[in-house]
């Protein structure tokens, strides 16, 4: 049964005339000098998928990991849709200017890359490669990523235990340099509710209190943010 | 006039040429001549509103890059990053051939620098500068390939902006050499990251940092330089 389906959908894709299974070592850059990522997702789908798009609302599954690093809902519904998926390369966090590499065996059709993982601290930040077509040609390829901003929480840029959760105002934590304490809140609105680019981290420069938690010495970036090497065998 | 001028020293090289080779046209198999010199052009455009750019170095070279992220500096690339001081960098073992524009690139200025060698072959190029109203940040092209550039070929870049992680961006008076200061440039002590990064932007007293020399004037985002290559013969 499983295999007449199979030969079905590759029967139907060679008709279309998509690309065939490929073999990808995907290599992830942290470029920042002080942002970490949490476990990164990486994923080869068909072109009709996509895990989120500028200027629409982020899905549930995609706020759940910028907002908290959870890959939970975002790798039930690319297993649904048949993509190739690796989750947590790096195994944790990935250090600033760390790098980590995933190995894909693509099937037939899958010929789009994606690849994302919340940054912190961020309240909803996170890397975005979207949907971007795998050469079908062997070689070396190198695409920069930026920074999205969710649009589902406020960058109220203050460090609470637990906020990870979608729908919690907060970041859940803030690795690396120790954060302030006490900030007042950047913000409490999120006005672009829609997926965008992210304007970045505000900070201040006072340990306690200030408007922020962040120092904005170091918690601060300019795009891009990430490196993303692609070697199709 | 630009044209005219362009013309004039091929046609030198095409009469020198003719006059070294005794043997009749009967015999020539290949008639295109092979250029026994090769001369690349470097036009660099400082595209920021008030980051004058250390002078500009440029090297070509076979081996080795000038940095390399997520690894520390070597102590040239520190000395160029904290202080604007190319001169290590430009005179590494590797770097084969060099030059470097005798004052710094302001703002909104252009630069042309040349560079000759008997063959491109297996040349790579490197562009390197400080921001100087910044306490360790830097520009350029690291070992860009341009062994397959064909006379009269253009390639065009831009830059983006690292950190050398070797001093703290405490943006302090007395700690950046730039105009904006006219503090300390090389100092060999290291900060705790020590590893070469992408650069997070400078804050300026006007965005939250107190202690700041650095105003909104200095700010600066991606891209930094605007490079064109030409290769002129």
């Amino acid at each position: 049964m499983k295999t007449r389906i199979l030969s079905l959908i590759a029967g139907s894709l060679f008709a279309s005339g998509a690309a065939n299974a490929a073999s990808l070592e995907v290599k992830v850059t942290n470029l920042t000098q002080g942002i970490y990522f949490t476990p990164i997702l990486v994923s080869a789908h068909t072109s009709d998928a996509m895990l989120f798009s500028t200027g629409e609302k982020a899905s549930d599954a995609l706020q759940a990991m910028a907002e908290g690093g959870s890959l939970d809902g975002l790798s039930e519904i690319l297993t649904g849709i048949s993509a190739n998926t690796v989750t947590n390369p790096a195994g944790g966090l990935l250090a600033p200017v760390a790098s980590t590499m995933a190995t894909l065996e693509t099937s037939d059709g899958n010929d789009r890359l994606s690849i994302v993982a919340m940054m912190l601290p961020t309240n909803d930040g996170f890397i975005g490669l979207n949907s971007w077509k795998i050469p079908s040609e062997a070689g070396t390829y190198h695409v920069y990523l930026n920074a999205y901003d969710a649009g589902t929480e406020a960058n109220n840029e203050l460090v609470v235990d637990g906020s990870g959760a979608p729908g919690t105002l907060g970041i859940p934590a803030s690795p690396g340099e120790a954060p302030g304490t006490q900030g007042s809140g950047v913000t409490n609105t999120e006005a672009n509710q829609m997926v965008h680019i992210h304007r970045g981290n505000l900070g201040d420069d006072e340990a306690t209190g200030g408007k922020s938690d962040l120092h904005n010495t170091v918690h601060r970036w300019l795009n891009p943010v990430a490196k993303v090497t692609v070697t199709v065998k | 006039m630009k044209l005219s001028k362009f013309i004039i020293p091929l046609a030198c090289l095409t009469l020198v040429a003719c006059s070294d080779d005794d043997d009749p046209p009967a015999n020539v198999v290949d008639p295109t001549p092979t250029p026994t010199e090769a001369m690349i052009k470097i036009t660099a455009t400082n595209l920021t509103h008030a980051q004058p750019l250390s002078p500009i170095g440029v090297a070509l070279h076979k081996e080795g890059q000038f940095w390399q992220l997520g690894e520390a500096a070597s102590d040239a690339l520190e000395v160029l990053a904290e202080g604007g001081d190319n001169s290590g960098l430009l005179g590494l073992d590797v770097v084969q051939t060099k030059a470097s524009t005798d004052s710094p690139l302001a703002p909104g200025a252009k630069a042309e620098l040349m560079l000759s060698q008997d063959s491109l072959a297996d040349q790579k190029l490197s562009v390197i500068t400080m921001m100087v109203n910044t306490n360790d940040g830097f520009t350029g092209l690291n070992a860009l390939d341009v062994s397959s550039m064909s006379v009269g070929e253009e390639m065009r870049f831009v830059t983006y902006a690292y950190d050398a992680g070797t001093e703290a961006n405490t943006e302090a008076s007395g700690t950046i050499p730039g105009p904006a200061d006219g503090g300390e440039g090389f100092n060999a002590e290291r900060e705790a990251i020590n590893k070469v990064a992408m650069h997070p932007g400078v804050v300026g007293q006007d965005d939250g940092l107190s202690g700041s020399v650095l105003t909104s004037e200095h700010k600066f985002d991606n891209p930094l330089m605007a490079i064109t290559i030409t290769r002129m013969k």
